[in-house]
């Protein structure tokens, strides 16, 4: 007899929204690539995933052998249940007295007791060494995963949606570590269990041994056909569903856009569309799953019928004894589970297949900045920084260079400030100093080191960057401010963000510096956060210091009085601005004026006033926004 | 446990060494309350009033699913009739063969169909529940007041539209099949205690025994889920954060402390992993010694029962068949439990939602604002505060008239965005009128009255989607035409052209692929499209690049023609460049006229003008304060 369906439909389709291997487009076009990439490829994955099993031997044998011992005890206790059944008939034909009789039944039943509980401690084995493989192996690929995304190059990340990676390290490790429970054990299992039960049916009596399997090629036919289905249509449905996330989070998230045009009309179609989209799919799902379960069952119970009229048969006939006749049908009932799962298998294999290729494909990714096989340590002297010719091109961009032949240099104490139209290549500049990319042409030096020759740590060590857009991690403000220098005392933190004039709002915070910010704590606005990352960057002892822009969201007068606490923190090193805000940077030593990758003037802010070129026109644009001095900003049309 | 930890430490000073004080990756999240009382009637009522729609098909479903269940019970029976009457020691019925083979058929065909008519209705009825709830919080959501909205995260919103509607999907599904449950459970007892009690009897006793295990089992399986769920969602957050937080992490070269601090997560995870295995698979054993215990009964007594006469063999079978299905109901209903108790706190927590009262409805008898109307804005005596005690704005009037541009100035916390808020009529003035084109906006149906207004946010939100697409925005009758001459008199044309695929480029997460300065672009062509009378527009306080910020007030100059303007300035160059200046101080407008005359009045306008910042904005606090003590002395 079966369990109920909808126990298998549960657990089939709770295994794959727990187990679920993509979601987002991007995800769905990768899947596609590595199918694309070939069978050879898949195969090797399997074997890399099947090798990291292996490299828990221990585990690995506890599983298998418990799994051997867990089938052998599960297929005896048909045999058991029909003995007893044989035992009770040979009394009633009169073979035995009714003691002798009742004294033989509890043979059959104690061995019984034994045989179910011992299998259920074996199977308890065989799953939680299966599983236990599983999460170790999901351990070290998480390590592993953690360690790349980390090392790997900004040109990288700028390639690869950060979602796409989360879910990389997510869902399709997951995928992995399923594999060796879901797929090699039950495998094992099935191979067994199938073999053996077969075995011992078909040499007891093989007809009704055939008919007894004859469910099996069919069950398992449709359950690997409807699982492969259904993997299929889950993806879609996760894909229409992040759609439809999509569309709620946007509306949310621009409540205010969306009254402003009393656009909820169009917003409810837009909703409407996506959910719709969704729940066809959903409906799908069932109209997939059910006929097809519905018929496994159909087939099972019918071959049981089948056993049930052809057995009674052969029991009037003389052939096969009663007991016989319920080692079968319980054969069968021990048989039709498992049966059912190899579509499991089936999907367990795929998944395994192109989560693996994802995963592995980001594993064996190339880290392209790193340090050379010669790299020394960074020795810092005079603190000179030397821009020699330098070119650069983003990879993967042809050879649009972003930036062309750039020669300065910088000593310490010297300022330097870039300024240029948007899309000249000032940030890239900032971004060459600590190898974030490499240049292209040309050689950038600190201290007559060519910063490809030294080592990356104490590169990053000496120059440190303020970012335009500040990341914040969700952790404490002062563990923010400590992000770079992690043992820094109290009273340190207090001072950087006093420079960074943020102290007094922190004080006014209801936990002070423990303040929880970032993602999921308190919001800052952007030039508490700018702030913050300045702060950041004043409790490290870089030999260079570059602000990228780091001041657009804080205003003039708070940045004046930032810049003078900088001004002492810049005393012994090379600082390099960049803003638009003239304000900002006519206190430079020297301006940098740079459009199209080019330095196109040069000079303090009194010479290029003099000069009466781009800078100037720049100048008076800040001072006169009107309309007739874009011609001269923008450069001659 | 601290005292161990800290004992951990002085033995080993070196590893303590290698984590740093102040360093973390991931973060707890705080999470909201799993579970609810496994019963509440009153968020049952709500639930059913969703179901109320399907109650056809949930009865139907029911119904296929109790015969669904009377067919399992009867397939034991079939096969005990079979071994009963037609081979008996006593003689051959070959017509009780060929009756049990009918029967076994006319069952499993039955069997069939009701499984599949109850799977397919209960499957789709349960999807069509849940896709009916996020609509309807969805429509409220675009009701409720915008107060609301900013109180509320839309992480928030998001778990309540997503997770919290999918676990009242799992229990719909859930407590239709604990129906069948149920009936399983006591169509078993029954025909078992039918057949012959006093083995029935001995069989089932076996059940209390589980029922027990699993009623201690639970609480302590569910703590290790959930240890092991918290743990998964804090290593994937620490993963998740060293992703988008990258370039900090490398710029900072934190790679190695963050791996340590990392992999004493990824272990954390692991272990809690282990003991969650072990808790669930610690069952396996306990239902299978119990399995084989109920079946030893079973040969033991029913076998001695079947050599004494008292009963034939076909019970024995029929007995066995029902024991190995006996525990799958007990194990589903106490599973169902955590289900419902997952439920009722989810089911709370959409009531909540939908519970917000909507404090901003049209009037039964609201009139369209028509398109011809003059375009005027008053103010007459309006107050108006988040919170009735602490107005923002205070008896406030003022009069925009038709194709005038109005600057609204003042410092932060003035109620410049709240005036403006109140015109668009996002919230009710506590006192006095807001009047649009001569009518008090609270006549109007919100519709009319948004379609007469466009608003220009600080924050340019754009979507998912084309250009085009954001730029059109909802009037999709808006031609291609319109849409690039729109882009062209905000002067975005140039730029859209040189992306790669042009109008048709696909913007990333809220426009990220393009710069401040372009989104507030593309949002001024969006605002041209909606074509409305009244333009309201906040101004952007960051600072842009000189060319971008010069093509912006090209821009909104363009804008404001022909229509009547109130804009929320800040920089100077467009507070010279309008009508009349508006200067607000808590709450109350202080100074009316244009640039000359409040320069010649020598107050607060002026006062901020000879500061001779570019924008107000960087005015410091302290500057712009002496006036403001000395008002809320008085």
């Amino acid at each position: 007899m079966s369990r109920p369906a909808r126990f298998r439909r549960r657990k089939i389709l709770s295994g794959h929204s727990v187990g679920s291997d993509a979601v987002g487009t991007t995800s769905l076009k990768s899947s596609a690539h590595v199918k694309a990439a070939g069978w050879g490829r898949g195969l090797s994955t399997l074997l890399r995933i099947t090798r990291m099993n292996l490299r828990h031997p221990w585990q690995v044998a506890l599983a298998i052998g418990s799994t051997m011992v867990a089938v052998i005890l599960q297929l005896l206790i048909p045999q058991l249940l029909g003995r007893a059944v044989d035992q009770t008939q040979v009394a009633i034909g009169g073979g035995v007295t009714v003691t002798a009789a009742e004294q033989a039944l509890w043979t059959p039943a104690l061995l019984l007791l034994g045989a179910s509980t011992l299998r259920g401690l074996f199977t308890m084995a065989q799953n939680y060494f299966a599983e236990a493989v599983g999460h170790h192996v999901a351990y070290e690929l998480r390590l592993a995963c953690y360690d790349k995304v980390q090392r790997l190059s900004f040109s990288f990340h700028d390639r690869v949606h950060s979602g796409d990676l989360i879910t990389l390290g997510i869902l399709d490790l997951d995928g992995v570590r399923m594999y060796f429970s879901t797929v090699l054990v039950r495998l094992l299992l099935l191979t067994m269990l199938i073999g053996i039960g077969a075995y011992m049916m078909i040499s007891t009596d093989p007809v009704l041994g055939l008919i007894a399997l004859s469910f099996v090629p069919f069950v398992a036919w449709r359950s690997s056909v409807t699982q492969l289905k259904l993997r299929v249509i889950w993806l879609d449905l996760q894909e229409r569903l992040s759609v439809l996330g999509r569309v709620m989070e946007e509306n949310l998230a621009g409540i205010r856009v969306v009254r402003a045009f009393s656009a909820q009309a169009y917003e409810m179609v837009k909703f409407d569309r996506a959910s719709k989209n969704a729940l066809k799919l959903a409906h799908e799902q069932v109209d997939v799953y059910v006929p097809n379960t519905s018929a496994m069952t159909l087939a099972f119970f019918f071959a049981m019928g089948l056993v049930l009229w052809i057995g009674c048969n052969k029991v009037i006939a003389g052939q096969i004894s009663v007991g016989t006749l319920t080692m079968f049908l319980a054969f069968m009932t021990i048989l039709q589970m498992p049966v059912r799962q190899i579509g499991l298998m089936v999907n367990g294999f795929a998944r395994a297949y192109t989560c693996g290729s994802r995963l592995f494909g980001l594993l064996d990714q190339d880290i392209t900045i790193r340090d050379a096989s010669t790299a020394r340590p960074l020795e810092i002297g005079e603190g000179t920084l030397r821009f020699d010719n330098v070119s650069f091109a983003y990879p993967g961009t042809g050879n649009r260079a972003i930036l062309k032949n750039i020669t300065f240099s910088a000593r310490r104490g010297e300022t330097i400030a870039i300024v240029g139209p948007p899309g000249s290549g000032k940030s890239t500049m900032a971004h060459l100093i600590p190898r974030f990319y490499d240049v292209t042409g040309g050689t950038i030096m600190l201290d007559g080191q060519d910063i490809r020759g030294v080592t990356l740590a104490t590169l990053r060590q000496a120059v440190a960057v303020v970012q335009q857009d500040a990341f914040l991690f969700t952790t404490t403000i002062e563990n923010n401010i400590a992000y770079g220098d992690p043992w820094a005392k109290a009273q340190r933190i207090e001072r950087a963000s006093e420079s960074a004039q943020l102290h007094n709002y922190i004080l006014g915070l209801p936990a002070g510096y423990k303040t929880v910010v970032g993602e999921r704590g308190a919001s800052l606005s952007g030039g508490q956060r700018q702030r913050l990352t300045i702060a950041r960057t004043m409790m490290l002892r870089p030999s260079i210091v570059i602000f990228d822009d780091a001041t657009a969201a804080i205003d003039a007068a708070t940045e004046q009085r930032i810049r003078a606490a900088i001004r002492r923190f810049a005393k012994d090193r090379v600082t390099i601005i960049i803003a638009h805000r003239l304000s900002s940077l006519k206190h430079a030593d020297r301006i940098l004026f740079v459009d199209n990758g080019e330095i196109v003037e040069r000079g303090t802010h009194q010479e290029l006033l003099a000069q009466c070129g781009r800078y100037k026109a720049l100048h008076d644009l800040q001072l006169r926004p009107e309309d007739d001095i874009a011609t001269t900003y923008r450069g001659a049309p | 446990m601290a005292k161990v930890h800290a004992s951990e430490i002085e033995t080993e000073p070196h590893d303590s060494g290698r984590r740093p004080p102040r360093a973390v990756v991931g973060s707890h999240r705080v999470e909201e309350e799993m579970f609810g009382r496994a019963f509440d009637k009153k968020i049952i009522r709500r639930i059913w009033a969703f179901v109320r729609p399907y109650r056809a098909m949930a009865v139907a479903s029911v119904a296929a699913l109790l015969v669904f269940t009377g067919t399992q019970l009867l397939i034991p029976l079939i096969i005990r009739y079979a071994i009963d009457h037609a081979i008996t020691p006593a003689g051959v019925d070959r017509s009780a063969v060929l009756a049990a083979a009918g029967a076994f058929a006319l069952a499993i065909l039955v069997n069939f169909a009701a499984a599949y008519a109850q799977e397919t209705v209960v499957g789709k009825m349960a999807e069509n529940v849940l896709f009916d709830i996020r609509c309807a919080m969805f429509i409220h959501l675009q009701k409720v007041s915008l107060s609301f909205m900013d109180k509320t995260e839309v992480g928030r919103l998001m778990s309540r539209l997503q997770g919290d509607v999918n676990s009242i999907h799992e229990f719909l599904e859930t407590s239709i099949y604990s129906v069948g449950d149920i009936a399983l459970l006591f169509g078993i007892m029954f025909v078992m205690l039918w057949v012959n009690f006093s083995l029935g009897f001995l069989t089932l006793s076996v059940l209390p025994a589980l029922l027990m295990i699993r009623i201690v089992w639970l609480p302590r399986a569910r703590e290790a889920f959930m240890a092991a769920q918290e743990t998964n969602s804090v290593v994937n957050g620490a993963l998740a954060e060293a992703i988008h937080g990258v370039r900090t992490v490398q710029s900072m070269d934190r790679q190695q402390v963050n791996f340590l601090l990392y992999d004493d997560k990824a272990h954390a995870d692991l272990r809690t992993h282990l003991v969650a295995a072990r808790y669930a698979q610690v069952m396996v054993p306990i239902v299978d010694g119990l399995t084989g215990l109920a079946m030893a009964v079973v040969i033991v007594v029913g076998g001695s029962t079947i050599v004494n006469g008292g009963i034939d063999v076909g019970v024995l079978v029929a007995y066995i068949f029902y024991i190995q299905r006996f525990f799958d109901p007990i194990r589903s209903l106490t599973a169902q439990y955590s289900v419902m108790q997952r439920a009722m706190a989810s089911g709370k927590r959409l009531t909540d939602v939908l519970d917000v009262r909507i404090e901003i409805q049209d009037k039964p008898d609201a009139r369209i604002l028509a398109p011809e109307m003059d375009g005027s804005v008053e103010f007459r005596n309006v107050t108006f505060g988040y919170e009735p005690n602490h107005p923002v704005l205070k008896n406030v009037s003022f009069r925009v008239n038709p194709g005038e541009t109005v600057a609204l100035v003042g410092p932060t916390g003035s109620g410049k965005s709240s005036a403006m808020a109140l015109v668009h009529r996002f919230y009710d003035a506590q006192q006095g009128q807001v009047m649009v084109g001569g009518h008090d906006v609270r006549d109007l149906t919100q519709e009319s009255l948004g379609n007469q207004i466009a608003m220009v946010l600080q924050e340019p939100f754009l979507f998912t989607g084309t250009i085009f697409e954001n730029i059109r925005y909802h009037k999709t009758e808006a031609t291609r035409d319109k849409v690039i001459g729109a882009a062209k008199v905000v002067g975005a044309h140039d730029f859209i052209m040189s992306l790669p695929d042009r109008y048709e480029t696909q913007l990333g997460e809220r426009g990220g692929n393009l710069s401040l300065g372009q989104r507030q672009l593309v949002s001024f062509a969006r605002a041209l499209v909606a074509d409305a009378k009244i333009l309201v527009l906040d101004e952007a306080t960051a600072s842009i690049d000189s060319y971008t910020e010069m093509l912006i007030q090209k821009a909104l100059r363009k804008l404001l023609e022909g229509r009547t303007g109130l804009v929320i300035a800040h920089r100077l160059a467009t507070i010279r460049g309008a009508d009349r200046i508006i200067v607000l101080q808590n709450g109350q407008v202080i100074e009316t006229g244009n640039h000359d005359k409040l320069m010649a009045m020598g107050g607060l306008y002026s006062k901020l003008y000879n500061l001779n910042y570019s924008s107000f904005d960087d005015i410091p606090v302290e500057e712009a304060d002496p006036t403001g003590q000395a008002a809320s002395r008085t």
